[in-house]
């Protein structure tokens, strides 16, 4: 029942894409009715598969093809807790954005492309999460960034089209080192599913040609996921495009496409080892640090949103990484298990904070034509609504109790303490404090301070549908926090650690030895 | 933009045609011989390509091929997509299983749905690069003007 | 192991056209080049001595095939790389039409 599920996440959104190019001529405002419809049935979907699932994997051989003598020959889907955790804030956060859009992408001309372009971001991005053999990941991949690339330009201004042509180029590279590191592996082990590849690493010695291949695809999806000496496009990009594909782009895109990838192919396919888990948290506590103090300086509200997105991605790169660390030592499996549960959780939080501050960003964008903090406040006076989502989010992100942020980044310090990695706990709390500086300093100048606008008419507060994402993410806020309590937190993230912690667990549910 | 000389035009004439039964040959041998969907249909897109280089067009005249071509694009990549969900009501609940009988290795009807894929795909694939080409041409004759 | 060789050197002319060309046009068609020596990578991995192309004969049973996968996503990855270079060259195009140039030092908005 479960496994016949699987392809319905490509399926559907691919389907409505195309679906919208053909009728959406035709007939008047089917583009904005079916998006949301359909990517609100995919939310109930995935919540009704995370909420059913007992720490079990299921996979989908594509065109029926079974393995043959434990060697897979199909392409194989695989749908298990990490997975699921991904699919449910893919499509949670693209039904908000895409709502969202109804009332804030009117003001573009063919919105029928936007709404195709979305649906073919979130079947890349769905694709990705699901695929278990590594040539297809690259595929889906490409099917997301590039949609990405053309949503960045939707504005088609000056500004617009700079970032996604730096986008792209930076992009480009990056798929290209992948793809090498993919044929690399071709080349090592004659096979691409992920579980195989696996099998065959642990069988065989471990020499530099791996440790090469795990270098060019940290790079390559470091790259995707802008970690720090890679993240020259991000602040363009992201503050460049329409605020909802921000929220998509920030809150999922580089998790989707950057961050789970590292996390699946260094957990599930390669032999953790200890070079490569402190190259990792190496990597995670520069993005951790400098993405903050790159963000304090910015006046400019989406790009001060998006050194933040670095930062915020740091965490989670640093928390993954000390698990990481950890099981390639062997030592303390109950804090290895914390620290990527902390992960987790700080991504999921991430992805619906920073969503909804994006779509607060394109609220203020909306009414008053203008990014520059310097140019609003007093805005609390005339849109409550957002103000009210927009400190909700903030006291979020720089975690204040009892929003969810302040859980998650809790748990990652707890377990860097456990670890005895005293320095990046206390790197962690410092990194936080100054969030909430940055943070200060945005709702004092955009909702607080006396008015620099000028404009004749009065502003108002932005139409229902802005609204209502804006309030069901800010609530959202509060209802994650719930994942702080262990019981709850076992029930959801439990699987999705379960399945990193033992690699063997997951080879075995797709060849079955 | 303007057509070219009568030379280059007499013998686009004379080519395009060819290419353009290369480029069904392509796709309808693919399941049989190297070649298939993408590849046939770039040869069919290169014969449109090298008729609208050699005789010129106006952009308005463009800007309606440019709707056709990627209404035709959408449509045939639909298809693609409804041939494989099909399979999942036939019988097997799998995505993309070959449903269809698989017939004798070798002959031109066999290989059950591939064939159908293959021509859908090219169908999809000419649309496409013709849309992109129209796409940049409609570009530059905008700057140039 | 030449052709490894060579194969890395097209990738290299591609990077530095990428990092010292200062048009766009010249950019992507760098950016292209460094594509195609990864699928010339790709393609040369799958090559087996005295093999043939891949393509089923009921005659010859003891046939040795060339490996056809890395061919199968050669051709995908190849797909991708129209679909990139397209996009590209449309940005690029209308960057000319704001800019009226193709140079990259002067398309410079976007800082800090």
């Amino acid at each position: 029942m479960m496994n016949s599920l699987i392809p319905i996440f490509v399926i559907l959104p691919l389907a409505t894409a195309f679906l919208i190019m053909i009728l959406g001529k035709f007939i008047k405002g089917f583009q904005k009715v079916i998006t949301p419809l359909v990517l609100l049935f995919l939310t109930v979907l995935s919540f009704y598969c995370l909420l059913n699932n007992h720490s079990n994997s299921f996979t989908y051989t594509i065109g029926g093809w079974e393995p043959i003598n434990n060697i897979p020959i199909a392409i194989h889907l695989v749908m298990d807790g990490f997975t699921l955790i991904l699919l449910v804030i893919i499509s949670l956060i693209g039904f908000l954005a895409s709502f969202y859009s109804i009332s804030y992408i009117a003001k573009f001309t063919s919105e029928n492309n936007f709404y195709a372009l979305l649906c073919l971001m979130i079947t890349g991005m769905n694709g990705v999460v699901l695929s278990g053999d590594l040539f297809n990941l690259f595929v889906f991949l490409e099917i997301a960034v590039i949609a990405s690339y053309a949503l960045v330009a939707f504005g088609t201004e000056k500004n617009e089209l700079e970032a996604s042509f730096k986008y792209q180029i930076l992009g480009g590279i990056a798929s290209f080192i992948i793809l090498f590191a993919i044929a690399l592996i071709y080349w090592r082990t004659k096979t691409l599913n992920i579980a195989d590849i696996s099998v065959l690493l642990l069988t065989t010695e471990q020499n530099t040609f791996d440790v090469f291949v795990q270098i060019l695809l940290i790079s390559g999806f470091g790259l995707k996921a802008a970690m720090i000496p890679f993240h020259a496009w991000l602040p363009d990009a992201h503050s460049s495009a329409p605020s909802p594909i921000s929220a998509m782009l920030s809150g999922v895109l580089i998790k989707a496409v950057g961050i789970y990838v590292i996390i699946r192919l260094f957990f599930n396919m390669f032999i953790a080892s200890e070079e490569i888990s402190i190259l990792i948290i190496t990597l995670g506590t520069l993005s951790m640090v400098i993405g903050v103090l790159l963000a304090i300086g910015q006046w400019d509200i989406k790009r001060l949103l998006a050194y933040h997105s670095i930062s915020q991605m740091g965490y989670v790169i640093l928390s993954v990484g000390i698990g990481l660390l950890l099981m390639a030592r062997g030592t303390k499996p109950t804090v290895a298990a914390l620290a990527i549960a902390g992960g987790l959780f700080h991504m999921v939080n991430h992805a619906v904070f920073k969503g909804l501050l994006f779509l607060n960003a394109g609220a203020i964008e909306h009414r008053i034509n203008t990014r520059n903090l310097k140019e609003m406040g007093g805005l609390s006076q005339e849109m409550p609504a957002t103000s009210a989502t927009s400190l909700v989010a903030s006291m979020s992100i720089s975690g204040i109790p009892p929003f969810n942020g302040f859980f998650s980044k809790l748990i990652i310090i707890i377990a860097a303490v456990q670890a005895k990695f005293y320095l990046l706990a206390f790197l962690a709390v410092f990194v936080s404090i100054i969030t909430l500086a940055s943070f200060m300093k945005f709702q004092r100048y955009a909702f607080f301070n006396k008015k620099e606008y000028n404009t004749n008419q009065k502003i108002k507060e932005v139409p229902f549908p802005m609204i209502f994402s804006m309030a069901i993410m800010g609530i959202l806020c509060l209802v994650f926090s719930l994942l702080a309590f262990p019981d709850i937190r076992d029930q959801i993230l439990g699987p999705a650690v379960d399945v990193l912690m033992n690699a063997g667990q997951y080879t075995q549910t797709i060849i079955g030895m | 933009m303007k057509g070219m000389s009568i030379i280059v035009k007499k013998v686009t004439q004379l080519l395009s045609g060819i290419i353009f039964l290369y480029g069904i040959y392509i796709i309808t041998h693919g399941h049989l011989t190297p070649g298939g969907g993408f590849a046939g249909g770039a040869i069919i897109a290169g014969a449109y390509i090298l008729l609208i280089l050699a005789f010129g067009s106006d952009t308005i005249k463009l800007k309606n091929i440019e709707k056709g071509s990627s209404l035709t694009e959408s449509l045939a990549i639909f298809i693609v997509l409804l041939l494989a969900v099909l399979a999942f009501f036939l019988g097997s609940k799998i995505f993309f299983a070959n449903y269809l009988p698989k017939g004798q290795l070798g002959e031109i009807i066999s290989a059950g749905v591939i064939p159908l894929y293959n021509i859908f795909i090219g169908i999809e694939v000419a649309a496409a690069i013709i849309t992109i080409f129209l796409a940049l041409i409609i570009f530059k004759e905008e700057i140039t003007k | 192991m030449i052709v490894y060789i060579l194969c890395f050197i097209l990738f290299l002319v591609g990077l530095y056209g990428l990092i010292t060309r200062r048009n766009l046009i010249k950019i992507v068609i760098s950016l292209s080049i460094m594509e195609f020596s990864v699928f010339l990578f790709l393609v040369i991995i799958g090559y087996i001595d005295s093999g043939i192309a891949p393509i089923v004969d009921l005659k010859e049973t003891n046939q040795i095939y060339v490996d056809p996968l890395p061919q199968a996503m050669v051709l995908t990855a190849i797909v991708i790389g129209l679909a990139t270079t397209a996009m590209l060259l449309a940005i690029a195009i209308r960057l000319y039409r704001k800019y009226k140039t193709f140079d990259i030092r002067e398309i410079n908005n976007l800082r800090g």
